[in-house]
């Protein structure tokens, strides 16, 4: 069948022959591999979309129900040629190491930011909690939304 | 010749700054390449068949309705095998596909190419594999009795009938921990259509990888070209080979680019762990606290094949002391083959395991004496002059282990109360227990490490320098796994250029030799100083060329005068290659002593623990630590090591472990094998301890390793602060805390 939706804001469509996840769709048929594919069972956060205004893991979600939909992948964050304000401060605070979790959690950040422009640190871990990490043990992506909270620690 | 008057520039972003890493906006726009997104035209996909079994005879294989399927272009064995049959990074002994005998649960078997990967993977399925199980042997203890191990490490040094007064003894393990890196292992293999091929795939050394692909495709070196490639991190996983030969053999045998990427669980069983061990420790001590001998027995299981089994057991026996003085010590290694999975290199490579048992036995031995931990260990802190209390080697580099004991002795203990805020109480979300309820601990450790390859292994980077109209150009096959290197050699490479412009280019295995492993906390040491070497020797070719005394941004400068600007400097061709070697090194002799290493680094942790005893659950609020960095080339990544591999430590000391069953991992999964998220994640202070006298580039150490290897006994000794209980294994479970009994 053929699914259409919106993605980053564009009508797109493809052709949906088996089953198969919202993550391989964008990664191997519609050239989106910003998403990434690290544990397949929502575990870990680094193919985090949002869809419909809600942040879900691509992974667990099945391609053919995004029919409808409006969907934003980390390719689809930024302002045209620049960065969001998420990408801008994970970068000045060295937040980014390997670089395989980052984009998951610049989609759940901007999410967080959406929603709540001024989050506590609280508020960040628990907005982050969903999205793994095995290089930098957090503290410089703390850090960087700490200050873009302008929550700077003391 | 243009000349001109002027003001000389300072360079921006050299060594000492936190420079903002060139590949960061590429991976927060999503735009940054790693091995799983790489495509090629007409490219087929591959996939593995594996052993079910932890041991096996192979009585048939039949490929046959594998390659019925439609879209299957490939089914190999290891009758396919061109070359050389097996594979290792020390030692060829594990073969590329298996043969008669499966040894190991996971085992590649067959390799499948397929038109698309849902059709690989139905191929894989569909080839059948007859087996005959045999009983696998699983437990170290039994491969020791039968003499199946990989290297036994005996030391003996000084007089071994020192006895002394005050004696603790004790039992340690440590689990299996995963690498567990974001990224799973994937590549792409390229024919080049004259019978040689192109590999990009997961690596932290591609020059190993080549010489291994080479041997087993049986093509002369130039046939093939390893190609580094983005990664999604490594922590020891990728040292070794997996998918690299099988992709090779299968593009080559179908003349069509063939991709393979690992999911998740295959990634647990596609690569090397760390080894679990069980180690046996007796210290004797004067009254006074001071260390009269040291005895230690260490179990490191290997698993089925050899992978770097040697050189990690030769870390953990020449580590087993820590970084203390000691006249008498005897420790026996043995690293045990079993049909466990195969275990290798994992951030801290020995010395993690160890660390465990002897900065448990430290705090007993604090406890026996009456003396507080931190002053036990000023009392024994071994310094620069003294020799290593395992093999007797003078320390002649800077080892700042009293300054670190005293900088974290006055770091402010963090001293906020447990609240009422659930969040932030042991089980967090769960909302498990109260502020009443909750235990504070505190506890410190001491680790020792080696700082690049040891025992007389010609260790060596190679760099190239060149110097364009785009700025400095610095070639490397080193890889870039995330720590920094990208930053930490242009900035070298700045500072000694005195130019703004430059970036790190990784190329492929044929333009350059090699740069040696990324691991053993040695990039910045070795490739940082080859980059050093050829940039120096770039310099001064430039001035005297052009009879000057100083370069930078603007050109060659003679005294105010500019005698080459830089527009016109750069229409010459400038380039210089260096291969930089570390001190040598030496085997052991008969009795483990020698100069086996070429540096070291000394680290220390303090944790502070909340633990709610009753459910054993536990919080780690707070590390503070100390590091021997040498000389910070970049404070913020060096942050970012230490944060990142504290992390990994906690990990280690409460919750990461692969639970094995007689040979088969029963948690290969993000759901079942549990990392650290940011709500786990301690606040972290840190500071380093900066000291000349190294000989990496400006005095450098690597920093990568350390944060792993005293960060988990830290913990683990806060635990036994708040409990009382013995803990003498990580990870710490529940169960451990709630269930066990009393120190005694």
């Amino acid at each position: 069948m053929i699914v259409s939706f919106r993605l980053n804001g564009a009508e797109t469509s493809f052709r949906a022959n088996h089953p198969v996840s919202l993550l391989d769709v964008l990664r191997d048929e519609l050239a989106l591999p910003g998403s990434k594919s690290a544990c397949e069972q929502g575990e870990c956060g680094s193919c985090s979309v949002i869809l419909d205004g809600e942040l879900v893991c691509a992974c667990l979600v099945m391609a053919v129900d995004v029919e409808g939909s409006d969907v934003t992948t980390v390719e689809g964050i930024a302002p045209s040629g620049g960065l969001h304000p998420v990408q801008e401060s994970l970068n000045r605070a060295g937040g980014v190491q390997c670089g395989f979790c980052t984009p998951g959690f610049v989609v759940a950040a901007a999410d967080l930011f959406e929603r709540n422009p001024r989050p506590s640190t609280a508020e960040i871990k628990e907005a982050l909690a969903g999205n793994i990490c095995r290089c930098t043990g957090y503290g410089a992506i703390v850090r960087a939304f700490e200050r873009l909270a302008g929550r700077e620690a003391p | 010749m243009t000349t001109e008057t002027g003001r000389r520039s300072t360079v921006r972003d050299g060594i000492g700054e936190s420079t903002i890493r060139p590949d960061g906006i590429p991976k927060l726009t999503g735009s940054f390449e790693y091995a799983q997104d790489l495509h090629a035209e007409g490219m087929l996909w591959g996939t593995t068949v594996r052993s079910p079994h932890p041991r096996a005879r192979i009585v048939s294989i039949d490929i046959a309705p594998a390659l019925a399927i439609g879209g299957v272009q490939a089914v190999l064995t290891q009758d396919d095998v061109p070359g050389r049959a097996m594979f290792g990074l020390e030692h060829p002994d594990q073969p590329v596909l298996a043969q008669d005998e499966v040894r190991y649960w996971g085992e590649p078997v067959a390799v499948v190419a397929a038109e698309d990967e849902d059709t690989a993977r139905r191929a894989a399925a569909a080839v059948v594999v007859e087996y005959e199980e045999l009983e696998p042997l699983v437990d170290p203890e039994e491969a020791d009795r039968r003499g199946e191990v990989f290297r036994r490490l005996r030391i003996r040094r000084g007089d071994q009938d020192s006895a002394g007064p005050v004696v603790v003894e004790g039992y340690y393990e440590v689990g299996m921990q995963d690498q567990a890196p974001l990224g799973t292992e994937a590549g792409l293999a390229v024919p080049d259509g004259h019978g040689g091929v192109d590999l990009y795939a997961t690596s932290q050394y591609v020059h190993a990888d080549h010489e291994q692909v080479v041997a087993s495709l049986g093509l002369r070196p130039d046939q093939v070209r390893s190609h580094p490639v983005g990664i999604g991190g490594a922590f020891g996983a990728r040292e070794d080979l997996n998918l690299h030969i099988h992709l090779c053999m299968l593009a080559l045998h179908t003349g069509r680019p063939v991709k393979m990427v690992y999911h998740r669980d295959e990634s647990f069983t596609g690569h090397v762990h760390r080894h679990p061990a069980r180690m046996w420790y007796r210290h004797e001590a004067d009254t006074d606290g001071r260390l009269v001998r040291v005895e230690a027995r260490l179990l490191l299981d290997g698993g089925a094949y050899a992978s770097t089994t040697a050189a990690v057991l030769a870390n953990a026996s020449y580590f087993a002391v820590g970084p203390y003085r000691c006249d008498s010590v005897a420790v026996d290694g043995a690293g045990t083959r079993t049909n466990n999975p195969p275990c290798g290199a994992m951030r801290g490579f020995g010395a993690v395991q160890v660390c465990f048992a002897h900065e448990s036995q430290m705090d007993r031995l604090a406890a026996a004496v009456g003396l507080d931990p931190l002053e036990l260990r000023r009392r024994n802190a071994l310094a620069t002059g003294d020799r290593m209390s395992t093999t007797g080697q003078l320390i002649e580099t800077p080892l700042p282990v009293t300054e670190v004991i005293d900088s974290l002795s006055a770091m402010p203990l963090f001293a906020a109360e447990p609240g009422d805020d659930p969040m932030a109480l042991p089980g967090g979300s769960g909302l498990t227990t109260e502020a009443v309820h909750v235990r504070r601990g505190i506890g410190y450790a001491l680790g020792l490490k080696n700082l690049g390859f040891s025992e007389g292994y010609d260790d060596y980077a190679q760099a190239r320098v060149r110097l364009t109209a785009d700025g400095v150009v610095i070639e490397t096959a080193a890889i870039e796994v995330g720590q920094g290197l990208v930053n930490v050699l242009a900035q070298i490479a700045r500072t000694v250029l005195g130019v703004s412009r430059a970036e790190v280019r990784h190329v492929d295995t044929s333009q350059i030799d090699s740069a040696g492993s990324t691991s053993a906390s040695r990039q910045t040491q070795l490739s940082g100083g080859a980059t050093h070497q050829a940039a120096v020797r770039l310099r001064e070719r430039i001035l005297v060329g052009h009879g000057g005394d100083h370069l930078d941004d603007a050109g060659v400068w003679s005294g105010d005068t500019l005698v080459t600007p830089m527009s016109q400097l750069v229409t010459e061709s400038w380039e210089e290659t260096a291969t930089f070697r570390h001190p040598p090194t030496e085997k052991p002799d008969a009795d483990g002593q020698g100069t086996m290493h070429a540096d070291f680094a000394v680290a220390g942790h303090r944790a502070v623990v909340d633990v709610d005893p009753d459910l054993g659950l536990v919080r780690v609020v707070r590390i503070d630590t100390a590091q021997d960095v040498g000389r910070a080339l970049n404070p913020e990544s060096i942050r970012g090591q230490i944060e990142g591999g504290i992390m990994q430590g906690v990990g280690l000391a409460v919750m990461e472990e692969l639970v094995l069953d007689q040979g088969r991992i029963r948690n290969a999964t993000f759901t079942d094998y549990l990392l650290p998220t940011i709500l786990d994640a301690p606040d972290v202070e840190a500071l380093l301890i900066e000291q000349d006298g190294s000989w990496g580039p400006f005095g450098a150490k690597g920093v990568g390793e350390p944060p792993t290897i005293s960060s988990t006994p830290a913990v683990a000794s806060a635990i036994r602060a708040a409990t009382g209980k013995e803990l003498n294994r990580v990870p710490v479970r529940p169960q451990d805390i709630a269930l066990s009994g009393d120190a005694v």
